[in-house]
């Protein structure tokens, strides 16, 4: 069927992406203001770029949010793998609805129920295991991990269901043991889903602020949580600078995804 | 002649499903064996069984004199060649030739050599640095046999090995395919559906249906003495009546079967003559008809007639005569 | 047929280990934490049973958060007033999801990606970033209000923000990809053939939507509407910076019964019952997960 040019839907089509978009184009856009007032335009300017980086305090809680998202995001690839196998080829085993509602659940869960409950249940470690530091950028590590986990399941059973059984029997069949035949078939097939898993881990963890809020230590405070105390009190042109390095910075990561991994863009949507 | 595999009383269940029950079969030293079956009916269960893919409910394989029931695929000294050919999609065709080699510890300028003489074996020594995506589906095909080769396995496995490939393209596969089995003088098995396939390249062929062997014969013997008439159904247009309605009746009870292309026709009636009836329909074949004759005992009979024999084509209503020598009627089980 | 019984295991282990832990157990403090109360101590709440010289001589668990929770309007409002919102905002996402997803199904192949990516994109941009970007424009001093007293369509700014339109427009843009996804992925798999038939069997294009397209794509309108509302009805971060102080919703009640009051029993408490609440639309998602081929 040929789109009609101007068919209800192609409309809304395309009202709905100016929805999407424009938001984000005022952002950009006022971040170069040179006004100290947010709406009012004076003139091109960069001065809010050289606050954000003198800014000591943002820059230490952007430090911890890399640190996080990069362990966190790994963490979560090598869960998300093992529970996609799982899914994807082992059939059916004592408990698989179970574990598959549990693994999934985090896709919707709201982030205050997550929170919260990792949250108590890091102080009650604390409480029974003297040997437990106490809270900080690891017991985020793991809260973010855990719900990363999931997306990174779904996209790399989606991959490995669209896989043909048969290119692993070959390799069995050509006298490869198991471990040979994930390590040289099934991983470097599993490549783009694993970049692409990685990327969406990484980028949901650098944007988590409520499960932070919870479990961070108080010397871990994470960037979204210094953000989100700053607007707060309303809206300031340092964070519009912030916003637009966030929204450039998710554009170049994705460009180098997909050409470092050409078909990990059109992995990056995961079926939910 | 001794045998390479023997299958002894095997059976396979998918669930509810029995997809291989309780077959025996003996595979010989470098023959070439054709498992032909409709689709379901075991056939490529029966090969993955060989394979290691798939284990036995029960039943054993013996391969090359030992018991590898139980034995997992990589430590079979066979090979298989899938029906999707199943190539390593990230790796080049010499890297996918290569890949068994590696398996069995072989390296350095033994695993060149290797490569380099199964790519020959096969006329793909050029492409060797191309991905699969990058050849064409004749390419693809005979990458994946040059894949099986270079291990130089006892027994070939092939999948329904012409299924991906063109009309023209089969034909010429086919004939590659026993050039190969000739000169390299390894066992071959193949599965297909396709019964013409089937009586051009084996030896012998086994024929299955419903996860049971119904016979295991050479192609000519299945074509004149098949085993039932399941068989016979098989291999080409045949007549099959209740022995009880046949003309010239040979046998009081059963089947009895009779190919088209036996039974003569013609217009006037002879001493010899079975039986008699009208022409309803005919069928142009090109270098024959296959025409439809109405008895006068209300029997169809189906009759080749080849467009050569000078007579005026037969046209539907014509009255004719039918004949066939007693020996052309086989008496068969249902 | 990957691996033999202890690769398996060692797979198959890993995920049960960790949701175990992480997922399981979490549930069960949260659980024992809801039946006790607040207290002046590190951490802030009562111990679950009572000693007396290293033993324990009774249980100090009581059901008093329950009964607050229950009898105080404010807890009772906060839940339905979420689950309404929750609603409403779905069906506003359904209405302006569905023909978005319909026209990139119906739109050329190569395009479908590109709009695809382009419905995603912002997905992968802060989610904080993006409901600051609405501050900024719904403002009495914002973007949209200066447009519209300059072209004299208003005299004075519009209250916009800190407003129940601003959480709705906030929860409409924040999950717009989750709704336009699953129904995409339904509609993509529509067969034109089937829209050609019913017009050769004389429906008219409308007809032929509410009698073919719109049955068809039942099960991408149910995840569709799910996956937006069971993360709906639990936000806090939409109502706090978009939503004024009488935006009541059970995300920010929990909020400041946990961070403000240090009310931490009482916060289980309400936990509790929101997972309640929400486990029947998540089992519902779960189920049609995995029928999905």
């Amino acid at each position: 069927m040929k789109p009609q040019r101007f068919s209800p839907a192609g409309v809304a089509l395309i009202l709905g992406l100016a929805f999407l978009y424009l938001p984000l184009a005022v952002v950009i856009g006022y971040s170069f203001n040179a006004s100290k007032l947010v709406t009012v335009w004076t003139g091109f300017s960069t001065r809010w770029y050289g606050e954000l980086l003198a800014d000591s305090q943002l820059m230490a809680a952007a430090r911890n949010s890399l640190v996080v998202a990069l362990v966190s995001a790994t963490l979560a690839v090598v869960l998300g793998t093992a529970a996609g196998i799982v899914f994807a080829r082992f059939g059916k085993f004592r408990g698989r609805t179970a574990l598959a509602g549990m693994i999934a659940a985090p896709l919707v869960l709201p982030d205050v129920i997550a929170g919260i409950s990792l949250l108590l249940l890091f102080v009650a470690a604390e409480q029974t295991f003297a040997w437990m530091p106490g809270r900080g950028l690891f017991t985020v590590i793991i809260a973010h991990a855990g719900f990363t986990m999931a997306y990174v399941a779904v996209i790399v059973q989606a991959r490995l269901k669209g896989m043909e059984r048969e290119i692993e029997e070959a390799a069995a069949d050509l006298g490869a043991r198991p471990g040979a035949v994930f390590l040289h078939i099934t991983l470097p097939m599993l490549k783009p889903a694993l970049i692409a898993g990685w990327l969406l881990a990484f980028v949901l963890s650098l944007d988590d602020l409520v499960i932070a809020s919870f479990v961070a230590g108080p010397q871990s405070t994470t960037l979204p949580m210094v953000v989100f105390s700053s607007i707060r009190l309303g809206v300031s042109p340092k964070i519009n600078a912030l916003a637009t390095l966030i929204i450039v910075g998710t554009l170049v990561l994705l460009a180098a995804a997909a050409w470092i991994g050409r078909g990990a863009l059109k992995m990056k949507t995961p079926r939910l | 002649m001794t045998s390479v595999i023997r299958i002894a009383a095997v059976s396979k269940r998918f669930g509810p499903s029995t997809a291989v029950d309780d077959v025996t079969l003996d595979i010989r030293e470098n023959e070439f064996l054709a498992l032909l079956g409709a689709s379901g009916c075991g056939k490529t269960t029966l090969l993955r069984l060989i394979a290691g893919l798939e284990q036995p409910d029960s039943g054993a394989i013996f391969i090359g004199g030992d018991n590898m029931t139980g034995t997992p695929p990589y430590a079979r000294p066979v090979n298989m060649m899938f029906q999707s050919y199943a190539l390593f999609p990230h790796m080049t065709v010499a890297d996918n030739v290569a890949f068994g080699l590696k398996q069995d510890g072989i390296s350095g300028a033994a695993l060149t050599a290797r490569v380099k003489e199964a790519l020959e074996g096969v006329e793909l020594e050029t492409l060797g640095t191309r991905k699969p995506d990058q050849l064409s589906g004749g390419q693809r095909q005979r990458v994946a046999l040059a894949r099986c080769l270079a291990k130089r396995p006892k027994v070939l496995l092939l999948d329904e090995p012409m299924a991906a490939l063109d009309k023209h393209l089969r034909e010429r596969t086919q004939l590659e395919l026993m050039a190969l089995r000739a000169r390299l003088g390894i066992t071959f098995v193949v599965v297909t559906h396709d019964q013409s396939e089937a009586m051009a390249m084996a030896d012998r062929v086994a024929v299955m249906e419903e996860g049971r062997i119904l016979q295991v014969a050479p192609p000519r013997e299945l074509y004149e003495r098949p085993a039932n008439a399941r068989v016979a159904r098989f291999f080409g247009d045949i007549n099959l009546w209740d022995a009880a309605a046949a003309p010239r009746r040979p046998h009081p009870a059963g089947i009895v079967a009779i190919r088209p292309e036996r039974i003569h026709m013609s217009r006037t009636p002879g001493s010899d003559t079975v039986c008699e009836g009208t022409v309803a329909d005919v069928a142009y074949l090109g270098t024959a008809s296959t025409c439809f004759v109405t008895t006068t005992t209300g029997l169809t009979v189906r009759v080749l007639v080849r467009s050569d024999e000078g007579a005026p084509p037969f046209t539907p209503g014509e009255r004719v005569y039918l004949t066939w020598p007693a020996s052309a009627m086989m008496a068969l089980d249902p | 047929m990957i691996g033999t019984a202890w690769h398996r295991r060692i797979v198959l282990a890993l995920p049960w280990l960790w949701t175990g832990l992480f997922f399981l157990l979490p549930f069960a403090f949260v659980l024992k934490i809801s039946f006790s109360e607040a207290a002046l101590s590190v951490p802030p709440y009562s111990d679950f049973f009572a000693y007396a010289g290293g033993a324990i001589v009774g249980l100090k668990a009581n059901l008093a958060n329950y009964q607050l929770l229950l009898s105080d309007a404010l807890y009772v409002k906060a839940y339905l007033s979420s689950v309404k919102i929750g609603a409403i905002a779905t069906f506003i996402t359904l209405l302006l999801g569905y023909p978005m997803a319909y026209a990139i199904a119906r739109a050329a192949p190569q395009r479908r990606n590109v709009f695809l990516v382009l419905v995603m994109l912002p997905f992968w941009t802060s989610f904080l970033i993006r409901i600051y970007a609405w501050m900024g424009l719904l403002r009495p001093t914002g973007l949209i209000n200066s447009a519209l007293l300059s072209l004299g369509v208003i005299d004075e700014p519009l209250l916009l923000l800190n407003t129940p339109f601003a959480v709705y427009l906030g929860i409409v843009y924040a999950y717009l990809p989750f709704m336009v996804l699953p129904l995409y992925a339904r509609l993509e798999k529509l067969d034109p053939a089937l829209l050609e038939a019913a017009a050769d069997l004389g429906a008219k294009p409308w007809r032929a939507f509410l009698g073919v397209t719109l049955p068809l794509s039942r099960p991408g309108i149910l995840a569709g509407c799910l996956l937006v509302f069971i993360p709906a009805v639990g936000e806090f971060v939409i109502p706090e910076l978009l939503g004024g102080p009488n935006t009541l919703m059970i995300g920010k009640v929990l909020w400041s019964e946990f961070f403000s009051n240090r009310d931490w029993p009482m916060a289980s408490a309400l936990t509790v019952v929101l997972l309640v609440l929400l486990v029947a639309p998540i089992m519902l998602l779960q189920a049609r997960r995995e029928d999905a081929p």
